[in-house]
């Protein structure tokens, strides 16, 4: 390869865009060519500087509150942020200031709320994987109502063994089971219906040291979010079947679950 | 199936809100990122966001899957260009000459390496000093680490000119960086 050549390709290599053969060879002229090597390491430099986090923009907090529907109680008591023409420098100060304030507020917040926080990102997460889940075809990988063939399904896949118990008396059948990833971890969603809403229980082992916690409710665009921690295992329950209806469901599996494990 | 009142705000539709919610929302930031890179101002990227999120919100019903982000930003890029010429025609237009700006690769010297001025301010002015199609390719690669390809479609443009793009983009920051330390060098107290 000359020089020429190596300049043209030069960029697509340092996006990792060429294919193998045009990569080799390219990687042999770099080696051989001083030049091209300390130009190539002057780009390799400059997308490093790039890269710093601090040249990415993040969107004022104000317009992500107006692009986001509003989910608890405590929400609505705030006032709605209007949609603010755009000459206002001095309303953009104060929005600049408080997005300062919260960026030295943040790690504080983090620090004393992690619990809080992490589980609010947790129902979030849960709320779109049921929502996925509803779009055609997503929504199982085994079909069944037979908890004996369900449970053994999961077998391989998961690095536990997920409770299914059987609530089709309860008026709730089992429909199917599928995996899922929540909180960058897989996890076990078994599916039941009541009537014709659909609950996802989303179960995963925890962590030592949350063992067990107590069942804690949020709402979020019409879905339900039921979460708790029992005998060493974190259950999400995602549902737009009316609240009470979900925790008579969830009562009944917690119920079955704790009374001799239906496996 | 029972159709609930769900508590959504007036501005979305109740029965998209959440989808859209879950599909495009995560890529407000990036939505931002590039809007504030294209307009240098926080009013008028502000008004691009806006405008955009609204056609996103309008078209959602045509979107059919796929990446959701390349999706969006190309709705965002689209945005600016139109309110752009309808606010400022010609400005936008910047026809960046590809013969003035030639492909050089001025002598790499390992000196001039030193002499690249990395850090966040001048890389900052650098870049925003920089043609807006170039600086659009430099924070779609760069900042929103999009592939060629991801650039492609949302640019529109064929892959071929966005690498040549990208490297012509790059040439001309380096120069702009090297000739900014050149400056601060003499501030320099070694």
């Amino acid at each position: 390869m000359i020089c020429a050549d190596a300049r043209q390709l030069l960029h697509a290599y340092l996006d990792d865009e060429l294919d193998v053969a045009q990569s080799a060879a390219m990687a042999t002229h770099l080696q051989g060519c001083a030049t091209c090597a300390a130009g190539f390491r002057e780009h390799q430099r400059l997308r490093h500087a790039l890269a710093q986090p601090d040249l990415y923009r993040h969107a004022p907090a104000a317009l992500r509150e107006r692009w986001t529907p509003r989910r608890e109680p405590a929400d609505a008591v705030a006032p709605a942020a209007p949609y603010r023409s755009r000459r206002g420098p001095i309303v953009w100060a104060l929005a600049a200031g408080f997005a300062g304030a919260l960026l030295l507020a943040t790690p504080l917040f983090y620090a004393l709320q992690q619990h809080g926080a992490a589980g609010d990102m947790l129902a979030d997460e849960a709320v779109s994987s049921h929502l996925r889940a509803l779009q055609p075809q997503h929504l199982m990988d085994v079909v069944s109502t037979d908890q004996h063939t369900v449970k053994p399904w999961f077998d391989g896949k998961l690095d536990f063994s997920p409770r299914v118990v059987d609530l089709a008396g309860a008026g709730f059948p089992l429909v199917g089971g599928r995996l899922d990833a929540l909180g960058g971890r897989s996890v076990a969603a078994l599916v039941y219906r009541r009537h014709l809403h659909l609950i996802s229980v989303y179960e995963w082992p925890a962590a030592a040291l949350a063992a067990s916690a107590a069942l804690s409710e949020s709402q979020q665009h019409g879905y339900t979010v039921l979460r708790w921690t029992e005998g060493g295992m974190q259950y999400v329950v995602v549902s737009d079947v009316d609240p009470a209806a979900l925790h008579e469901f969830t009562q009944k599996l917690r119920q079955a679950s704790d009374g001799g494990d239906l496996r | 199936m029972p159709i609930e009142a769900p508590a959504a705000p007036p501005p979305l539709q109740p029965a998209i809100g959440a989808r859209f919610e879950a599909v495009v929302l995560p890529w407000l930031d990036a939505a931002w990122n590039l809007a504030r890179w294209l307009t240098r101002d926080d009013a008028d990227a502000q008004d691009v966001v806006q405008e955009a999120m609204l056609r996103a919100l309008r078209y959602f019903d045509s979107f059919r899957g796929g990446d959701a982000r390349v999706w969006l930003l190309a709705i965002v890029r689209n945005t600016y260009f139109t309110l752009c010429t309808k606010a400022l025609p010609g400005h936008l237009l910047e026809p960046i000459d590809e013969d003035v700006h030639p492909l050089v690769d001025e002598q790499a010297s390992p000196e001039a390496l030193t002499l690249l001025a990395v850090d966040i301010g001048s890389l900052r002015q650098a870049l925003e000093r920089l043609p807006a199609p170039w600086r659009e390719v430099i924070v779609l690669r760069e900042l929103e680490e999009c592939s060629y390809k991801e650039i492609a479609s949302i640019t529109g443009q064929k892959i071929g000119t966005v690498m040549s793009r990208l490297a012509r983009a790059r040439e001309r920051l380096k120069l702009e960086l090297s000739g900014r330390s050149g400056e601060a060098r003499r501030h320099d107290l070694r």
